[in-house]
């Protein structure tokens, strides 16, 4: 029952930060809803049990990498967005191509078994489980990923510096 | 009945955060009284002392002060992230106290834990998600006044928390590889906590093979707090408020209590991972500190006693009357053998939370403001390696001492 409560509550919350995201006009007011659409949905990881994914996303996302952009946006004071109209693109293809793929989901939802089975909790996801398969079973794609983010950070040190 | 005892746990929970939140407002609201007694007594000033005796009515005076002042809020602002700003700040800063365990899980009543709200198994990271979005109430109180000296407290204040959480967290990565679990109570009392004494009389407490680890995280933690010397986001010589400036009235008085709200998570924090949280620090052995919560009490009685009968005159006399007798009472209290047990756990706690307390406000009384480019080459480049260092040292030093056991 009150699970089910804080679900509905939640999943409301995240689709309401996921559409003022795109329709507010001033940048921060779109970070804000970004926010509340990652804190939402960490919430929602720990309705599924998964505590120490819940915790991650709340830490790194609305955390790290939010508070970035919302000091870029600080920063560079970025003025409100203007309107413009939509494109003819967009009007005459892309809208019953978005409408046509929302059906197609929802019938796919409706029929498949995976779906239904979706939410309830099969097993407690303990962070000493999670960190046992990372760092025995996956090392090499942990190894792998961590050598891609030194390189990310490499890139970025470079371009700052090629001025000086 | 039936739904009280379906929801036990969600109705002892509502209880628990009602009382939490009574205690830790007063809480706050004493503590900034404590702040000016000492930074007073520092500079060789009395301090609060005309509104009740010794100042002890003051808090009382000040909040009734914020909540009658005008609540002004500037035209040019956005409204809305205006007025988040100070809610986010209160109520994170409020919500990461329901995590601190105050004593022992073993005090039940009707089968649950008194002394924490959320036993959760993952405490620390939540603590540090919780703390991580802290930032928010600052940097977007800066942003939506719309105006220039707060716009720079707000991005100084997010610069900075930025670099300073990186060497809080990595600093504390020590006390978890030892403890190895996230759970406050078992970082406490669990198999590898901090239960049991070297050579029978030392605690076997984490600061002792973590002193490195301590001393980044209490300065991590002064940074993070935005105090005295770190507290740039609001330097008054350069900023006239920084990024409180342009509010007012109630608004201002949350971000306030905010900011002494995260000064008692970060106390509280430092006494479980380093200083063994609600042990006590003699044998068990020792059965006479037992009574010390009852004399503690039963000293700090007989002083207003004496204060009462030789110093204070008129209305102040009366009301010390009062704290006289309630420290007596509570004192007595404690002397029964019962009440003695249960308090030991919470008044541990308290004393150590009051020693960091103590620190906090010396600092602030004792050390000039950083510049800025100090703070930060101070932060990214001494505390972060050092903190690294010890990372890697102590993660080296276990897997050496678990191969050859």
């Amino acid at each position: 029952m009150i699970p089910l409560i804080v679900f509905f509550v939640c999943a409301f919350f995240a689709i309401v930060g996921a559409v003022t995201l795109i329709l507010a006009r001033e940048p921060i007011h779109s970070a804000l809803s970004l926010i509340l659409v990652m804190v939402s949905l960490a919430v929602l990881y720990l309705l599924l049990g998964a505590e120490f994914i819940s915790a991650v996303q709340i830490i790194v996302y609305a955390g790290a990498v939010m508070v970035l952009f919302v000091f870029v946006i600080m920063l560079l004071n970025a003025g409100k967005e203007e309107r413009t109209d939509f494109s003819k693109l967009a009007k005459y293809a892309g809208l019953p191509f978005a409408f046509f793929l929302l059906i197609e989901l929802v019938r796919w939802l409706h029929g498949s078994t995976a779906a239904k089975s979706a939410g309830t909790i099969t097993a407690e996801v303990s962070t000493r489980a999670l960190s046992t398969q990372l760092f025995r079973q996956y090392l090499f794609n942990f190894e792998a990923t961590s050598i891609l983010i030194l390189i990310a950070v490499l890139g970025a040190l470079v371009l700052a510096r090629k001025n000086q | 009945m039936g739904f009280i005892s379906e929801h036990s746990v969600l109705v002892a929970s509502l209880i628990k955060i009602a009382v939490l939140l009574f205690v830790v407002m007063t809480a706050l609201a004493y503590l900034t009284w404590f702040e000016r007694k000492v930074v007073a007594h520092i500079q060789s000033r009395w301090g609060p002392y005309y509104v009740g005796a010794h100042g002890l009515l003051q808090p009382l005076a000040d909040g009734l002060k914020f909540l009658f002042k005008e609540d002004f809020t500037p035209p040019a602002s956005d409204k809305l992230v205006y007025m988040l700003a100070p809610f986010l700040a209160l109520s994170l800063a409020l919500t990461a106290i329901a995590l601190i365990p105050f004593g022992p899980p073993s005090v039940r009543i009707f089968g649950q834990p008194v002394f924490v709200v959320s036993n959760s198994d993952i405490g620390l990271l939540f603590l540090f998600a919780i703390t991580s979005i802290g930032v928010y109430g600052v940097a977007l109180a800066g942003w939506s006044s719309n105006s220039k000296y707060p716009l720079l407290g707000g991005l100084r204040s997010s610069a900075q928390m930025i670099s300073y959480e990186v060497s809080l967290t990595i600093s504390v990565v020590g006390v978890l590889l030892l403890a190895g679990t996230l759970n406050f109570n078992s970082i406490i009392a669990g198999p590898h906590g901090q239960g049991g004494y070297w050579l029978h009389f030392i605690p076997k407490w984490n600061v002792i093979p973590q002193i490195i680890g301590f001393l980044c995280y209490l300065t991590a933690a002064i940074a993070e707090t935005n105090r005295i010397p770190f507290d740039l986001p609001e330097a008054e010589t350069e900023l006239v408020a920084g990024f409180h400036t342009e509010y007012s009235s109630f608004k201002f008085a949350m971000f306030f209590m905010a900011e002494y709200a995260n000064m008692i998570t970060v106390s509280c924090l430092a006494t479980i991972l380093f200083f063994g949280g609600w042990l006590s620090p003699f044998p068990d052995s020792w059965h006479w500190q037992l009574f010390l919560p009852a004399a503690g009490l039963l000293a700090l009685g007989f002083y207003c006693a004496y204060d009462v009968a030789t110093r204070m005159r008129g209305l102040a006399r009366l009301q010390l009357t009062v704290v006289t007798f309630l420290c007596l009472g509570l004192g007595a209290l404690c002397l029964l053998h019962p009440v003695a047990q249960v308090v030991q756990g919470p008044f541990w706690f308290t004393a150590k939370v009051l020693v960091f307390l103590f620190f906090y406000v010396w600092v602030r009384g004792t050390l000039p403001r950083f510049r800025y480019d100090q703070l930060m080459s101070f932060g990214w480049k001494l505390l972060l390696p050092v903190s690294l260092a010890n990372l890697v040292i102590t993660a080296a030093v276990i897997a050496f001492i678990t191969r050859h056991a």
